[in-house]
C-alpha cells in the first residue's frame, strides 16, 4: 500500500465527526480517529465536496479539531473463520471476555482485539483435491468446531471459476496458514486460508437460490408452534411493550429451538439480561447434543450504555455471522433485541447529519433498511446440494406499546410472522403473553391447518362473549354463550399459557403438542350442556386444573396416561353428574 | 494551557457560541461575567466555531465576557471527605464547607464490560412489605419511581436511604423544591445517615441546565466508592427534570425533535446512566433508585415509557402506596426463593386475592348484590391496603409474612384461598382444622367463583 491516506477533524457534533481530506475516499469505508494511543473505530456516512462524514464507534469526549484520521479504504468487516462459536463480542466483533482479561471492569476506549484466535491450532481435513473447480464458497476441506464440521471456504469475493493447484495434507493448522492454492482463469494464484474478511453491510449470496420457507422451525413454544408458527429462513418480530416479556420470550427461544447455531444480539438492552444468558448458557445442556448451549451460541452484545454507532454495526455483524454458517449447510437463528434500539441509532445519526426527518423523526430511509435487514435470512440451496437457513426473529420495543409507531409498522410490512405482545395479557400473567387474537402467520405449522382455525374460531367467539358479559352481566348472558366462553378460557389457559419456568411444561415438543392439542380440541369441539352456569363453570375450573396438571407431567410416563384418564373420567363424569354445590 | 477568548459571538438560550483552536469535545471551560463565574461545557465543534452550555444559563452574559477553556472535562472530586457535604449541580460546595479538589476523576466514564457482570442475588431489605415482598429490591438494580407531582415520592426514597442497610447513600437532587431539599437534609440529620451520605443537589431555583450534571457526578462517585468495596444506593429525583433539562438544550441546538420535542437520544441518555447500576465482583455496588414523575400520569409519555424500558421493573406510587400491580422488580425471581418458603406463595396468593377484591369492588359500585365471598373479599381488601400497602408500614419481610398470613386467617377458610397445604400446615395461624378439604394433590389450587 503506498502512503497512508490521513484526513484531519473539522468539526465535532456527538458522534459524528466532520473530517477534510486530500485523496479519495469510499462510502461506508473505516477511518481511525488517531488520538494518542487510542484509534477509534469509525464509519464514512456522507462524503460532500472534500468533507467525509464519519459516525464514530467509540464516545468523542476530548476530540479535537486537526485531530488525524486514518482512513482504511476497508468497509466495516468481520473476520470470519472457525472459532466464532462460544463467543461473546460486542457490536464490532471484539471478544468481550479477552478485553475483561486485559482491562479490567470497564471497556476501554480504542481499543481493538483479534476476532479469532490466530495461535490455536485446527485440525484441518481436505475436501477438495488438484484439478477440482471451485466457485466462492466451495469448500476445500473442514475443521471440527464443537460438534459441526466448519467447511473451510472459497472466500465469497472470489467472482469467477478456479481451479486447485494444492491443497494441504490432514493436519494441525492456524487459521493463518493457507491450505490451498487455487488458479484463476488468467492464471493467477491465490492462496486459501482458514479465514477472511466480509463487510457486514453486504449479504452474503454465495449460494444458488434462495427457497420459500417450508420447514417448520420448532420453538417448543405452544402457542407459537401450533398458532403462529415460524419457518426456517423465514422472518418474524415480536412487539410488545415494556414488562410484557419479550425478553424471556427471546431466551426460551435461544435455549430450545430446534436450530444448529443461535445467534443472539443483544442490541441497545439491559446489560442485566445479557448477564444472564452469559452466566447460564455454559452451564445448561443443550437437549439435541447433551453438549453446553454455549457451544452452539454467538453473542453479540451492544448493551444499552455502549457507543451508539455500534449498536447498529451489531445487527449487521449478527446476520454476517449468521449467513456465513448457513454457507455449511447449518440452520441459523438470529435473534435480535431490540430492533427498536437499532432504529433509534439510525434516527440519532440521521439527526446528526441534519436530514429531513421522516415519521417521529425516523430517517425516510427507515423502511428500506429494515426491509434489508429481515430480507437477510432465508432458506438456501448451496452449491454442494445441500441446503442451510438463516431465520430472524427481531423484538419491536413500541413507544408506549403502541403499534401504530413507524417502526413496528415497518416490520410488520417485511416479516413472515407477528408475534404481538399484550399489556392485558401479562398484567394477568398470562404467559407467553403473545395476544391470540391479533398475531398472525403466513408459514405452515405442526398442526394441521383446519384445525387450528377452528380453535382459533372459538377462541374468537369466546372473546366476543367476554365483552358482551361486560356490559350486560353474567345474567344476561345465555348458557350456550357461556360455555363457548368457557371453551375458550380453557383453550388459553391449558394451551396458549405455558410456564417457561417449568422444566417440563417449557419444552413441549411436536409431539406432545399434536397429542394434547388433539385432546384439547375434542373437547372443545364437544357438544357439553350444563344445568346452570354455576355448575359450568365448576366443571371448566376442574377440568382447567386438571388439564394444567398433565402439562407438568413428562410425555410417556405413567403418570401421564393416568391423567389423562382423570381427564377422560371427569368429561364423562362433569356433563351428568352434579358437581359439588357451593354457597353463593 | 489555559487560553482566554472574550468575544462571544452568539447567545442562545443557554447555548453561547466563540471562536476558538484547539479546544477538545466536552472540554470545560469558565465564563466570567459581571454576575460571577460559571462553568460552561463544549457540546459541538464546528471549525473554530465552538458551542458551549452554560451551567448557570446565559442571563447576563455580556458579548466581551471572558471565556477561558480548562483543558479537561468536567471532573469530580472523590474522597472520603465527601461524606456529609452538599454540593452543587456542578459539584462546588453548596455547605459552607471547603471546595475538594483533590483526587479528580472524570465523569461519564465508560460502561461496565457485560462479561464483567454478575447476576445479582443480594436482597435490599427496606422494610417496606410492598418491596420486600412484593417485589424485592436487589443490590444493583436499577429501579424508577412512576409518580405524579404532589405523590410523596421523595418522602419514599428517603425512607428506603434510612431504612436499608448500605454502606452509603448519594442523593442526587435534579430540579428539587427548596423545602424538599431541606426535607431530605433534615430526615437524613435525624435518622444519623447524614455521615454516610453525600448530597449532589441542583434545586429548582437554579439554572435548568446545571441539573444535567448531577445524575453523572453522583454516578462517577458512587461507581469510585463501590470500586472501593463500598454498597452504595444512588437516589435521583426528579429524572423527569433531567430529561426536560436535556429537552431544552436540544432545542437550543436546533436539533430535530422526535417525540414530544425530546431529543432522538433520549434512550441512549437515561440508559447511559442507568445502566451505572452494577455489582462489581469482589468488590461494592451501586443500586439506582429514580423518582420520575409522569406528566399527566402518563406512562406513555416519553419519559416513564423510555425509563420502562431500560430499568429492570418500577414502582408506581399512586394515592400514597405502592401499587400491586404495574409495579414490578424484574430481580426479585433471583432473591425471593431463598428467604423463606412462604415468601413467593404469600407473594402471588395475596395479590391474587387482591385483584379479586378489586373486581369486587368495581361490582359493588356498581350496585350488584354482595354475595357472602364477595363480603370476605371486600373485608380483605381493607385489611391488605391498610396492614400492608399503607407506606406507613414498618416492618421487617419475616413480620410482614407473618402478617399476610394473620390477614389470610382473619378473612378466608384455608381451602379458599388457594395455598399449597403444606404451607397452610406451617403458617396458618391457629388451628387450620376445618374447610381444607385439599384433594391429594397438595399443588392443586382451588380457584375461587366470583
Amino acid at each position: 500500500m503506498a502512503e497512508k491516506n490521513i484526513g484531519k477533524i473539522v468539526a465535532i457534533n456527538g458522534n459524528m465527526i466532520e473530517v477534510a481530506f486530500e485523496q479519495s475516499v469510499i462510502q461506508n469505508e473505516v477511518g481511525y480517529v488517531l488520538v494518542g494511543e487510542e484509534r477509534l473505530k469509525s464509519e464514512v456516512i456522507k462524503i460532500s465536496g472534500n468533507s467525509a462524514f464519519l459516525q464514530v464507534y467509540e464516545i468523542t469526549k476530548g476530540l479535537k479539531v486537526g485531530d488525524e484520521v486514518e482512513f482504511t479504504g476497508e468497509m466495516l468487516s468481520v473476520t470470519l473463520g472457525p472459532g466464532i462459536l462460544s463467543k461473546v463480542y460486542d457490536g464490532l466483533q471484539n471478544p468481550l471476555p479477552s478485553l475483561a482479561e486485559k482491562y479490567g471492569f470497564f471497556l476501554p476506549r480504542g481499543v481493538v482485539l483479534d476476532a479469532l484466535d490466530f495461535k490455536k491450532k485446527w485440525h484441518f481435513t481436505p475436501l477438495a483435491k488438484k484439478g477440482d473447480i471451485l466457485y466462492k464458497g466451495s469448500p476445500v476441506g473442514w475443521v471440527p468446531e464443537g460438534i459441526f464440521k466448519h467447511k473451510i471456504m472459497l472466500p465469497f469475493d472470489l467472482n469467477s471459476e478456479y481451479t486447485v493447484e494444492s491443497v494441504v495434507k490432514e493436519g494441525d493448522y492456524l487459521i493463518t496458514e493457507t491450505v490451498a492454492l487455487i488458479r484463476d482463469a488468467k492464471g493467477q494464484t491465490i492462496e486459501v486460508k482458514m479465514h477472511f474478511e466480509w463487510p457486514v453491510k453486504i449479504p452474503i449470496s454465495a449460494y444458488t437460490q434462495k427457497l420459500v420457507p417450508t420447514e417448520p422451525m420448532v420453538t417448543k413454544v405452544r402457542i407459537v408452534d401450533t398458532f403462529f408458527p415460524v419457518c426456517k429462513g423465514g422472518t418474524y418480530c415480536i412487539p410488545g411493550p415494556f414488562g410484557a416479556g419479550k425478553t424471556v420470550l427471546q431466551q426460551l427461544t435461544s435455549r430450545y429451538a430446534d436450530v444448529d447455531i443461535v445467534i443472539i444480539a443483544a442490541c441497545g438492552e439491559r446489560a442485566g439480561e445479557v448477564v444472564e444468558t452469559l452466566r447460564e448458557f455454559p452451564e445448561l445442556e443443550d437437549p439435541r447434543t447433551k453438549r453446553s448451549l454455549m457451544e452452539r451460541t454467538i453473542i453479540i452484545c451492544n448493551t444499552s450504555s455502549m457507543p451508539v454507532a455500534a449498536r447498529e454495526a451489531s445487527v449487521y455483524t449478527a446476520t454476517t455471522l449468521g449467513e456465513y454458517y448457513r454457507q455449511m449447510g447449518l440452520d441459523v437463528l438470529v435473534l435480535a433485541d431490540s430492533t427498536s434500539r437499532w432504529a433509534q441509532a439510525m434516527r440519532e445519526l440521521s439527526g446528526r447529519l441534519e436530514e429531513i426527518p421522516g415519521e417521529e423523526a425516523f430517517p425516510a430511509y427507515l423502511e428500506s433498511r429494515i426491509a434489508e435487514f429481515y430480507e437477510r435470512s432465508g432458506y438456501v440451496e448451496l452449491p454442494d446440494g445441500s441446503f442451510g437457513s438463516m431465520t430472524i426473529g427481531g423484538t419491536v420495543s413500541p413507544a408506549g406499546g403502541n403499534f401504530e409507531e413507524p417502526v413496528t409498522q415497518a416490520t410488520l410490512k417485511v416479516v413472515g410472522a407477528f408475534h404481538g405482545l399484550s399489556r392485558a395479557r401479562s398484567d394477568a400473567r398470562k404467559f407467553p403473553a403473545i395476544d391470540p387474537l391479533e398475531s398472525w402467520t403466513k408459514y405452515p405449522g405442526i398442526i394441521e391447518r383446519g384445525k387450528v382455525r377452528e380453535a382459533h374460531r372459538i377462541l374468537r367467539q369466546s372473546n366476543e362473549v367476554r365483552q358482551m358479559m361486560m356490559v350486560v352481566g353474567e345474567e344476561g348472558t345465555s348458557i350456550d354463550d357461556f360455555v363457548v366462553y368457557l371453551k375458550g378460557e380453557y383453550l388459553d389457559s391449558v394451551y396458549l399459557q405455558q410456564n417457561g419456568f417449568d422444566p417440563v411444561d417449557a419444552v413441549s415438543d411436536p409431539e406432545r403438542q399434536n397429542y394434547i392439542f388433539d385432546k384439547i380440541f375434542e373437547i372443545i369441539k364437544s357438544d357439553l350442556h350444563f344445568e346452570s352456569k354455576e355448575t359450568a363453570r365448576l366443571f371448566f375450573n376442574d377440568l382447567r386444573q386438571l388439564t394444567i396438571d398433565w402439562n407438568y407431567i413428562k410425555a410417556g410416563t405413567d403418570k401421564f396416561k393416568e391423567q389423562e384418564k382423570a381427564i377422560d373420567k371427569h368429561l364423562k363424569n362433569g356433563n351428568t353428574e352434579q358437581a359439588p354445590e357451593k354457597e353463593q | 494551557m489555559k487560553k482566554v477568548y472574550n468575544k462571544i459571538l452568539s447567545i442562545v438560550g443557554n447555548v453561547i457560541s466563540v471562536r476558538a483552536e484547539g479546544v477538545s469535545n466536552e472540554e470545560l471551560a469558565e465564563v466570567r461575567t459581571r454576575r460571577g463565574t460559571s462553568l460552561a461545557k463544549v457540546i459541538k465543534i464546528e471549525r473554530d466555531l465552538v458551542s458551549l452550555q452554560v451551567f448557570a444559563g446565559s442571563r447576563g452574559i455580556s458579548t466581551n465576557d471572558e471565556v477561558r477553556f480548562l483543558g479537561n472535562a468536567m471532573r469530580v472530586s472523590f474522597s472520603e471527605n465527601m461524606l456529609g457535604r452538599i454540593f452543587d449541580g456542578s459539584g462546588q460546595p453548596r455547605d459552607k464547607g471547603p471546595a475538594l479538589s483533590e483526587n479528580l476523576i472524570e465523569i461519564g466514564g465508560p460502561s461496565v464490560n457485560p462479561s464483567k457482570r454478575i447476576i445479582p442475588k443480594r436482597m435490599i431489605r427496606t422494610n417496606i412489605p410492598m418491596i420486600d415482598v412484593f417485589n424485592s429490591l436487589v443490590v444493583s438494580q436499577k429501579l424508577p419511581v412512576f409518580s405524579v407531582s404532589g405523590e410523596p415520592y421523595n418522602e419514599l426514597l428517603a425512607r428506603i436511604a434510612l431504612q436499608t442497610e448500605v454502606d452509603m447513600i448519594i442523593l442526587g437532587g435534579i430540579g428539587l423544591k427548596f423545602d424538599e431539599y431541606m426535607y431530605f437534609k433534615n430526615e437524613l440529620e435525624k435518622g444519623g445517615a447524614l455521615s454516610r451520605s453525600i448530597f449532589f443537589m441542583h434545586t429548582a431555583a437554579d439554572p435548568v441546565v446545571e441539573g444535567l450534571m448531577v445524575p453523572d457526578l453522583c454516578l462517577a462517585v458512587a461507581e469510585q466508592f463501590a470500586l472501593a468495596g463500598k454498597d452504595v444506593l444512588v437516589l435521583l429525583t426528579d429524572m423527569t427534570n433531567f430529561a426536560d433539562a436535556m429537552k431544552e438544550i436540544a432545542i437550543t441546538m436546533e436539533q430535530v425533535p422526535s417525540n414530544r420535542g425530546y431529543p432522538g437520544d433520549l434512550y441512549t441518555q437515561l440508559a447511559s446512566r442507568y445502566e451505572k447500576a452494577v455489582d462489581f465482583e469482589g468488590a461494592g455496588s451501586v443500586t439506582v433508585l429514580a423518582a420520575t414523575t409522569m406528566p399527566g400520569d402518563d406512562v406513555t409519555h416519553p419519559v416513564p415509557d423510555n425509563t420502562g424500558y431500560i430499568t429492570e421493573g418500577q414502582f408506581y406510587l399512586r394515592n400514597g402506596r405502592i401499587e400491586p400491580f404495574g409495579s414490578l422488580s424484574r430481580l426479585k425471581q433471583q432473591v425471593n426463593k431463598d428467604t423463606r418458603e412462604d415468601h413467593r406463595a404469600i407473594m402471588d396468593g395475596m395479590i391474587q386475592l387482591y385483584a379479586q377484591y378489586i373486581e369486587t369492588e368495581e361490582k359493588r359500585s356498581m350496585g350488584f348484590r354482595m354475595s357472602d365471598w364477595d363480603k370476605k373479599l371486600l373485608k380483605y381488601g381493607g385489611l391488605f391496603e391498610s396492614q400492608m400497602m399503607d407506606l406507613s408500614v414498618n416492618i421487617s419481610l419475616e413480620n410482614a409474612l407473618d402478617k399476610g398470613w394473620e390477614i389470610l386467617a382473619e378473612c378466608f377458610l384455608p381451602d379458599e384461598t388457594g395455598f399449597r397445604s403444606e404451607l397452610v400446615k406451617k403458617f396458618w395461624p391457629g388451628k387450620a382444622e376445618d374447610g381444607s378439604q385439599e384433594t391429594e394433590d397438595g399443588n392443586r389450587k382451588k380457584t375461587q367463583k366470583q
